[in-house]
């Protein structure tokens, strides 16, 4: 039985995190080396905090399913990472950090965390600098800071258009510093396909070795898992090929509870769709929405290029419906937007799914070298991907799925409702409610890895009594075997369809029913839908192969297998949330100019679903939210 | 966006572990110009897998020329014929319709084969193991601003940092050397201040470690620098032979 107790310190709001970090057991730093810790992930989130355990004295077994822990999803990062620093002294505090991702998560998210969050961030900051990160810098030395996302203050720090990759490569240094001092225990290509646990608190994992086969089992006293998002559950996404849920998933079926799972973030300016072989979709920075004028044609189906559209027949609708923010409005609202023009039949490009982001009056205002520098990279790769120069003519861009605010459920203390596991990063719920500010995710899968946990896990293992479980113990050899029946059962469906077949469809429905917009209706249609896909693809999959080498078919099959299981679990949370809030948008709840319309009354809580069994209605748990802090008012951003 | 489909012939390298490999003949068929090079391979995949043979394996993940994993010899060329560009940023439109491919893995000593056109460049990491960061505590930072760091320095070093850690340096090397990656590493830290300390330590072990794992030596070849997908530039290994020099008459002192 799952039972939700949020642990957050008791004092007021900008003293938390100070007192907890004094009340918290301490571990004797003698006896850390007694404990072992296994972290599962190598991105920001992961690879932070293995190397900081591993500083601290614990042992650490760190896993990753790519072949170096520094090819993580997180490398990908491009636009940048907030932090409080007030650096060019604008106004910005924490306070004011804290204030604008409670306000920007659509007051959906836990203050107390959040706060911590904005308290952490300038640290991260110092460390990442003392790293030797080379964050952009103006010609006097110092730090380099820019507005991101609509942001009213210039917090966000940057390393080219390549933050996520340099945050990463200094925390992969120094997870390569501790694995060098044999204080962590690298396993690449090993891929978690169990969690165990034993009398309810979590004791271990099996993992898959991707190039051999062999599953094994490792024990520690705690598990962490850093293991990203399930974006990918949409099958087109922003995220790597191999990112996938079922690390966190298969947590969520030993007792995890799963939170706000229906909180997706759907990217304002991406590369549309082009074609059916499309396995990926390409982010353009947010930050083009700086300088670029987002349009469309203002009569239907216009098949003119843009160049042949006289100015007064083009519709700025951004600029139109919200002349504060014009181009500049949060995600959820620009993408919402997009969505709705095309919807109409306004949209351009061979697929009609796609709107216009000109920069022609910025390069007229600017001149063009002012654009190349501020964006030649991102030109430079759109005209890669689509062969079309946007100096010339505007870009073509449409939403895509990119980030995951729901996950694991934690506590303060980041902790599942399984004593002993931890989620952290992309993979918890906890910092951003229902929507995410653009430089915010790294800063939280940092401030989690190098500075929470690392200050959290030492409260459990203190009090953990030592016993003499080893990996004999039954419930290994159950997760073992469970694990590789399922194995074994993919390979021997023999069907006629390809795993990304079947990937293809789920994503598809999922965009069309739990994507940008939301319905009763259709929610409940694609329920009817799922297990009928979930029994089409067990009993026609086609995973070519064996399970005793390298099977790229076969370790996707296993994380599609989860992904046809957890999709049920986001909609059954996209159907109980009747209200609209962030990236979440309901139909049914809009005000009248079509703008979502949030229902604090009823819907102030955080959803945490305990599963129940493939099929079977999950429990929906509920943690419910207080605003103390940043009083409660409906976001506007006319 | 031009719409255009066209037709190739692949030699692919199929390879099991422990076993030899040979060259396989394969149409891939009604590909969209529009595709990358990967997506053409996915289509070649899903063919093979409907016709009961298992998929040519590659590694990829970002598919947007940052992480690193993808790389093949294409033609003979590491990541294909782009300047520039990771294997998963070459898009079809740059074949012609017709065309036949040899595709092949990273051919190095220390990047054995595992399968088809995966290889183990694990032996990368071993050398940022041996010292390719700097020694800092969580924790123990002073405050970000206290060391102001001259603008060209700063940018000098980020692009050092910029390597993607793919291997293609040493794929594309006659003597398989891993002299543009190492320096990449030792130059962006020998730029700033932070590195400063460890800086004798850092090159002498990450270039002992290199020789250790079996990467060749460096005669100056520069077809590193031709194949790199991310431009980094062979001034970075002068730097690193000018700093390997004075580590040692430091060390002497
Ligand atoms: C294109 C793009 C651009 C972005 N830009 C920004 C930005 O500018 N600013 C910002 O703040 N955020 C940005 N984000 C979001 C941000 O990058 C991610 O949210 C963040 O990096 C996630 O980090 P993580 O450590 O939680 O997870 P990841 O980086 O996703 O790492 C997950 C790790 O878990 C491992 N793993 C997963 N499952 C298993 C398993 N079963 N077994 C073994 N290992 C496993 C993987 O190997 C990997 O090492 C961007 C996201 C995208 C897609
Ligand atoms: S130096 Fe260039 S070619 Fe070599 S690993 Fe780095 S990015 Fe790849
Ligand atoms: S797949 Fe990431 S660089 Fe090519």
């Amino acid at each position: 039985m799952v039972e939700l107790n949020a642990n957050i310190p008791e004092g007021p709001m900008a003293e938390k995190w100070t007192r907890h970090k004094f009340g918290v057991k301490l571990v004797n730093p003698s006896n850390k080396r007694k404990y072992k810790v296994l972290v599962v992930g190598t991105g920001l989130a992961g690879a932070s905090a293995a190397a900081t355990m591993a500083e601290l004295g614990y042992q650490v077994e760190s896993f990753t399913y790519s072949d170096t822990p520094r090819r993580a999803h997180s490398i990908a990062a491009q636009g940048g990472i907030n932090a409080a620093k007030n650096y060019p002294n604008d106004g910005d505090s924490v306070h004011r950090l804290f204030y604008d991702t409670v306000k920007g998560g659509d007051y959906r998210s836990r203050e107390a965390n959040v706060h911590r969050l904005a308290e952490v961030s300038n640290q991260i900051i110092d460390h990442c600098v003392a790293q030797g990160i080379p964050f952009a810098r103006e010609y006097g030395g110092n730090l380099a800071n820019r507005s991101f996302g609509g942001a009213q203050v210039s917090r966000t720090f940057y390393a080219r258009g390549q933050t996520g990759q340099q945050l990463l490569l200094g925390a992969y240094g120094a997870l390569q510093k501790e694995i060098s001092k044999g204080t962590v225990n690298m396993h690449t290509r090993c891929e978690l396909i169990d969690v165990v646990t034993i009398d309810g608190r979590a004791r271990g994992i099996i993992t898959r070795n991707l190039v051999t086969g062999e599953i094994d089992r490792h024990i520690g006293d705690a598990v962490v898992l850093a293991t990203g998002g399930y974006g990918n559950v949409f099958y087109l996404s922003t995220n790597a090929m191999n990112c996938n849920a079922s690390a966190a998933w298969r947590a969520c079926k030993k007792g995890a509870a799963f939170a706000n799972p229906c909180f997706t973030q759907i990217h304002p300016t991406c590369i549309p769709v082009h074609g059916d072989y499309q396995s990926k979709l390409t982010l353009m920075s947010e930050s083009l929405r700086n300088d670029g004028r987002i349009w469309v044609p203002k009569k239907k189906d216009d098949k003119r290029l843009a160049a042949e559209i006289p100015e007064d027949e083009r519709d700025y609708y951004l600029e139109r419906k919200y002349p504060s923010f014009g181009n500049l409005v949060p995600r959820d609202l620009a993408s919402r937007n997009a969505k709705e023009v095309c919807d109409a039949g306004y949209g351009v490009g061979p697929t009609g799914d796609a709107v216009y982001l000109d920069f022609s009056e910025a390069i007229d205002r600017l001149g063009r070298d002012a654009i190349e520098a501020r964006y030649g990279n991102l030109f430079e790769m759109y005209n890669r991907i689509t062969d079309d120069d946007p100096y010339e003519t505007p870009m073509m861009i449409y939403p895509a799925v990119h980030y995951t605010m729901g996950g694991l459920w934690v506590d303060y203390n980041l902790m599942t409702t399984v004593p002993g596991l931890y989620a952290i990063g992309e993979a918890n719920f906890s910092d951003h409610g229902a929507n995410r500010l653009g430089a915010s995710a790294l800063m939280q899968g940092l401030a989690d890895g190098y500075f929470v946990l690392p200050n959290t896990v030492n409260n459990y293992l203190a009090d953990l009594k030592r016993d003499s479980i080893n990996i004999s113990h039954p419930a290994f050899e159950e997760a073992e075997q469970t694990a590789a029946n399922k194995l074994e059962k993919l390979l021997a469906v023999k069907g006629t369809r390809t795993v990304d077949d079947f990937h293809r469809e789920l994503g598809l429905l999922m965009w069309n029913e739990c994507g940008m917009a939301r319905s009763e209706v259709g929610l409940k249609k694609a329920l009817e839908e799922l297990p009928k896909l979930r029994d089409a693809f067990w009993s026609d999959v086609n995973v070519p192969g064996s399970g005793d080498d390298l099977n790229q078919a076969l370790e996707k099959a296993n994380r599609v297998a989860d992904f046809l299981e957890f999709a049920e679990v986001m909609l059954r949370d996209a159907l109980d949330r009747s209200e609209s809030c962030g990236g979440h948008f309901r139909l049914e709840s809009q005000t009248e100019e079509g703008e979502a319309l949030r229902d604090d009354e009823s819907f102030a809580y955080v959803s945490a679903w305990e599963y129940k069994g493939v099929g079977e209605e999950p429990v929906l748990h509920k943690e419910p939210l207080f605003f103390e802090e940043v009083p409660l008012s409906q976001r506007s951003y006319k | 966006m031009a719409d255009k489909k066209i037709n190739l012939t692949l030699n692919v390298w199929r390879q099991q572990a422990g076993q030899e490999g040979a060259f396989e003949t394969y149409k891939a068929e009604n590909i969209d110009t529009n595709a990358s090079f990967l997506e053409m391979l996915d289509v070649v995949n899903e063919n093979l897998t409907c016709s009961g043979k298992e998929p040519i394996a590659f590694e990829h993940d970002c598919r947007e020329g940052i992480c690193g994993s993808c790389g093949a010899l294409v033609a003979g060329m590491t990541h294909g014929s782009h300047d520039r560009t990771t294997l998963c940023q070459l898009h079809m439109r740059s074949f012609e319709d017709g065309d036949e491919l040899t595709i092949e893995p990273f051919r190095a000593d220390a990047f054995p084969v595992i399968k088809d056109l995966i290889v183990d460049r694990s032996a990368l990491d071993e050398i940022v193991a041996s010292g390719g960061y700097v020694s800092v505590k969580t924790g123990s930072a002073p405050e970000a601003s206290t060391i102001p760091i001259e603008k060209n320095f700063a940018d000098s070093a980020m692009d050092a940092a910029a390597c993607i850690g793919c291997g293609a340096c040493v794929a594309a090397c006659p003597n398989g050397a891993a002299m543009l990656f190492t320096s990449a590493k030792v130059s962006q830290f020998a730029l700033l201040p932070q590195g400063a300390p460890e800086r004798a330590s850092r090159v002498k072990e990450m270039v002992d470690t290199m020789d250790k794992l079996g990467f060749g030596n460096c005669s100056n070849e520069y077809e590193c620098a031709v194949a790199c997908p991310k431009g980094i530039d062979v001034k970075h290994i002068a730097r690193l032979n000018r700093e390997f020099i004075a580590s040692r008459t430091r060390k002497k002192k």
